[in-house]
């Protein structure tokens, strides 16, 4: 049977008088890609803020079996839960190194690895190997979410939170982004749950998926049953 | 042109204690989006500690450069000690409030160590002793440069390069970087933010402890209201080379140390203090980045 890297029960935020998350429920287990879909404003990246302890939540969420609600991001980082935060998640100000070196500020069980982690992401984005010193607010957006990537795996995550990582890029950049979250995946055996607008591609990738809507999950299903799902088709994947 | 050199030497000098202390204020608000008022009175905190150092812990040290760094260190160490107690009693349980908040407070905390320290250190000036063996070296020409000046000079120039290393070499400066950009996002990513913000603290205020020490050494009458004007200053140094930015905050505190003295020589000493809001109203005027800022103008 395969343990559940992440569980999380009867998860509720509120923003002010507004209730983002009314309470939603899934799991993520080991060595799977997980995705939520859902249209904008449905709490997608509201649930991965309130799982990496970066708004304040109410429920339980539970890594590796112990509960993580009262723990504070850093912390998790350090226990291998990274969250990749979407489009613009980079420090304009910084190069590219000092960006891939912040990969390891929280996760001191990855410093040793820090060259060998440098070299794998290189290898997977070669384009940030020739812009090393530059100031990563100078890279392209495509560029900028692949450093986004490359930092998280310099952490050596165990459990990977990818928010949004095809927002506003052209359809190749998409493309390879998308494979390379497969193949962090299947190389790797890095556990992803995965946030995204762009229904189709997220599908085709997933193990499992849920669908939320406006603070609740309304479907769930393998991600193959859920692309062939009418309802789904028509909402999200843009097909009558 | 010896009387502009001489000028210049003692507006070098001067400049350098103002960068001591306006990069404490360019650090905090780089981390927290926040004018630190109280950093002005950490500065005369500083002064204050060097001297009862002295009094109390060497009475009977001959000036000597050991002497001086003892004293400076002690001041440092001190004054990073009441920077600690403020960033954790007074403004972090502000973290999340509004900043005007936080503003106030550090208005208040100001008061606070200017009043305290009449209390505590007595309102009437005090002398301070010398701790370095003083020299009059006749260059050549009319210049005469005092030896206290050019340890002044040497001295804030070694803190600046060890901060320099700190800020742009290690994975606190980048941590810091990273949270003035955005503390959110550090959060995110796992940097300890308070953890950050707390060192940032102490360094700021390690460093205007030393230029405490170093403006007791150039002018030796210390009072607890001594940090109102050179902290002011300072902190006009910080806006002129855009607030936030580091090397922005030594280039002008340099520049307003450098014309203050050419003002004060040339034209008259009635002017020297009204130039630094001067050059403030310009700034804000024409420049409200400051010279080396780029960013968003920002709303206090």
């Amino acid at each position: 049977m395969d343990a559940n890297t992440l569980v999380v029960e009867n998860l509720k935020v509120n923003y002010g008088n507004v209730q983002a998350l009314k309470g939603i429920s899934f799991s993520v287990p080991k060595g799977k890609i997980v995705s939520l879909i859902g249209a904008n404003g449905a709490g997608k990246t509201t649930t991965l803020r309130a799982i990496s302890g970066n708004c304040p939540s109410n429920g339980n969420v539970s890594f590796h079996g112990h509960s993580i609600s009262n723990k504070q991001s850093y912390q998790l980082v350090g226990e291998g839960l990274i969250h990749c935060p979407e489009g613009r998640g980079i420090f304009p100000n910084l190069t590219v190194m000092e960006n891939l070196q912040l990969g390891i500020v929280g996760r001191h069980s990855a410093k040793e690895h820090f060259q060998k982690n440098l070299q794998i992401g290189f290898e997977l984005f070669p384009r940030l190997k020739e812009r090393i010193s530059q100031a990563a607010g100078t890279l392209s957006g495509g560029e900028q979410q692949m450093l986004a990537i490359a930092r998280a795996l310099i952490g050596e995550p165990e459990l990977l939170l990818l928010d949004e990582p095809s927002l506003g890029l052209a359809p190749q950049v998409v493309k390879l982004i998308f494979e390379i979250v497969v193949k962090i995946n299947k190389e790797k055996g890095v556990t992803v749950l995965l946030v995204e607008q762009n229904a189709k591609q997220a599908l085709k990738i997933s193990d499992y998926a849920y669908v939320l809507e406006t603070g609740t999950i309304s479907l769930e299903g393998k991600g193959s049953e859920l692309l062939d799902n009418e309802d789904v088709k028509k909402i999200y994947l843009g097909e009558h | 042109m010896n009387e502009f050199i001489q000028h210049t030497i003692n507006g070098l000098a001067l400049g350098s204690i103002y960068a001591l202390v306006a990069l404490g204020y360019t650090m905090v608000f780089g981390v927290l989006q926040l004018i630190n008022f109280a950093h002005g009175d950490i500065f005369m905190v500083g002064s204050f500690i060097g001297l009862y150092f002295i009094r109390f812990a060497i009475p009977n040290a001959e000036p000597s450069i050991f002497t001086a760094i003892m004293v400076l260190i002690a001041a440092m160490v001190g004054s990073a000690i009441v920077g600690v107690i403020i960033e954790k009693f007074a403004y972090r349980p502000l973290r999340k409030a509004p900043r005007i908040n936080i503003l106030i407070t550090a208005i208040g905390v100001s008061l606070l160590l200017e009043y305290g320290g009449q209390l505590v250190f007595g309102a009437s000036p005090q002398f301070f002793p010398d701790i370095l063996p003083r020299k009059l070296i006749d260059i050549g020409g009319d210049i005469i440069l005092d030896s206290n000046q050019l340890t002044i000079f040497v001295m804030s120039f070694v803190l600046m390069q060890i901060l320099s290393f700190l800020v742009f070499k290690t994975q606190f400066g980048r941590s810091m970087r990273a949270i003035s950009h955005s503390l959110e996002t550090a959060n995110l990513i796992g940097i300890n933010v308070n953890k950050v913000i707390l060192i940032t603290f102490i360094i700021g205020s390690a460093l205007a402890g030393a230029a405490g020490v170093l403006y007791g050494v150039a002018y030796p009458k210390i009072d607890p209201l001594l940090g109102l004007l050179p902290g002011l200053k300072a902190f006009i140094a910080a806006v002129l080379g855009g607030i936030g930015n580091i090397t922005g905050a030594v280039i002008g505190a340099i520049i307003l140390g450098l014309s203050e003295t050419y003002v004060a020589g040339y034209i008259s000493s009635t002017y020297r203090d009204a130039l630094a809001f001067v050059i403030l109203i310009i700034v804000l005027l024409v420049r409200p980045g400051g010279l080396l800022g780029s960013k968003k103008i920002e709303k206090v």
